[in-house]
């Protein structure tokens, strides 16, 4: 019976999708641009100290034995090294997670709004994900380059020019590649659990919580 | 016009858990709206007309009862058959108004219509329509924040009439406007149910509403206390106004 009088046939195509998630960005400028800076930031701190590493390990195995004496490797810079990236990981990890859950439930209201329009559960968590993917690509590339940037431009003014007969450019790009993974898996999935726990409560619910 | 039910319900009840307190919103409501009618759920704040209003949407589940929208039982409903439902049968308008914040007027408006699998062009041409009817023709590309509350409400009246839908269902429609906004709302919603003969259910405590309803129920403490006419209501509108 139901066949005859209730379809299921309920539409969102992508660029439609593609294109309300980057005018939610950017109309809430303010909001995103705080999401942007916080991966931004994790990002730059976990880049940095993988660029810094991967300069002294350069200079040391490669630079003139004077510059390589400057610094000091020994068991516990290394231990302290393997302890920083390890913290660098988690802070990016709870940072993300934590600005992303913020930019969910903030919105609860227009989640259950959009759903009494007729929104499938998947369209809520798509237009959250693909939103989440602008800023994890957007704060990620950004933070990369400042991080990169900001150590190259550090080791310069400590250990001089020798520092670029001897960049370690295979090796940064690879940790490039690793940060940019980083930052958009772990923006993903900060966003796509509350989208997705949002995108399930009934409707009635999600619009009362923001109250 | 046949004897056509456009909404019934069989012994609904809401049970609420707060903490360790059950709270029964709803106790039992049996209800039936005929196509076309214009209906208001009128009692006190926390008398369960809100709580109703979500159950008669699709926006809530019962914990016991049935409730039938065009003789389907929602709760036999699966995620997409629901979600079609609230996107073709039934319009929703709210007290907050829950316009899409980021979205002009016009795009609110079509959000529905593309759901439904419309066309961008043809939803663009029925949203400009639309948004011309409620009398908002100069502020299709107006973001909610720059309308006033009674135009945000008018766009949110023309989203509901999105997909021509059978029901338009209103939670306090004029509960923040004031009372000339109010007015003119609720003239608006009267107009679309003469016109296009959508079925409006409203829960409100706004008198105003009395005086366009054709049937009015009353809500006290989780139960249906009467069910009036219009014609049967004594009040003078015009001197309630006031309070």
């Amino acid at each position: 019976m139901n066949q005859e009088k209730v379809g299921r046939q309920i539409v969102l195509p992508f660029s439609v999708s593609v294109r309300i998630s980057f005018n939610s960005m950017r109309i809430r400028l303010g909001r995103s641009f705080i999401t942007i800076m916080g991966i931004l930031l994790t990002i730059a701190f976990l880049m940095s100290i993988l660029a810094q590493a991967s300069i002294q390990n350069a200079l040391i195995s490669r630079g003139s034995p004077a510059i390589a004496a400057k610094i000091t490797v020994d068991e516990s810079t290394q231990a302290r090294m393997r302890w920083l990236i390890s913290l660098s990981l988690l802070v990016c990890a709870v940072g993300i997670t934590n600005s992303m859950l913020m930019s969910v439930t903030e919105r609860y209201r227009e989640i259950g709004t959009m759903k009494c329009l007729g929104a499938l559960d998947s369209f809520v968590i798509r237009l959250f994900l693909l939103e989440s993917l602008f800023q994890g690509i957007a704060g990620s590339l950004l933070g990369i380059i400042i991080g990169t940037l900001g150590v190259t431009l550090i080791s310069l003014i400590n250990y001089g020019s020798e520092v670029l007969r001897v960049f370690p450019l295979l090796e940064l790009f690879r940790y490039i590649l690793f940060s940019l993974v980083v930052g958009i898996v772990l923006t993903t999935l900060g966003a796509i659990y509350p989208a997705y726990r949002a995108a399930r409560m009934v409707p009635a619910e999600a619009m009362r919580r923001e109250e | 016009m046949p004897e056509d039910m456009v909404v019934r319900t069989r012994g609904v009840k809401r049970i609420y858990h707060l903490g360790k307190v059950v709270v029964e919103a709803l106790r039992g409501i049996d209800m039936e709206v005929r196509r076309g009618e214009y209906i208001s759920i009128m009692g006190p704040s926390g008398s369960g007309k809100s709580t109703l209003f979500n159950m008669i949407g699709g926006l809530d589940k019962p914990s016991e009862g049935r409730v039938y929208i065009d003789e389907v039982d929602v709760a036999q409903l699966d995620a997409y058959e629901l979600a079609w439902l609230r996107c073709r049968k039934i319009g929703y308008i709210f007290q907050t108004f829950n316009l899409i914040p980021v979205m002009t007027a016009l795009e609110n408006v079509t959000l529905p219509m593309i759901f439904a699998g419309m066309s961008l062009d043809d939803a663009r041409d029925k949203g400009v329509e639309l948004l011309e009817r409620v009398g908002l023709g100069t502020r299709v590309h107006h973001k909610p924040f720059e309308l006033s509350g009674g135009q945000q409400q008018r766009v949110a009246v023309a989203r509901a009439l999105a997909n021509d839908p059978a029901i338009v269902l209103a939670d306090e429609p004029t509960g923040n406007l004031d009372l000339k906004t109010g007015k003119e709302i609720i003239s608006l919603l009267k107009t679309m149910n003469r016109e296009k003969q959508v079925t409006i259910i409203s829960a409100t405590h706004d008198l105003k509403m009395i005086d366009v309803s054709d049937r009015i129920f009353w809500i006290r403490d989780g139960r249906i206390e009467r069910v009036e006419r219009r014609a049967d209501v004594s009040i003078e509108v015009g001197e309630i106004e006031g309070e």
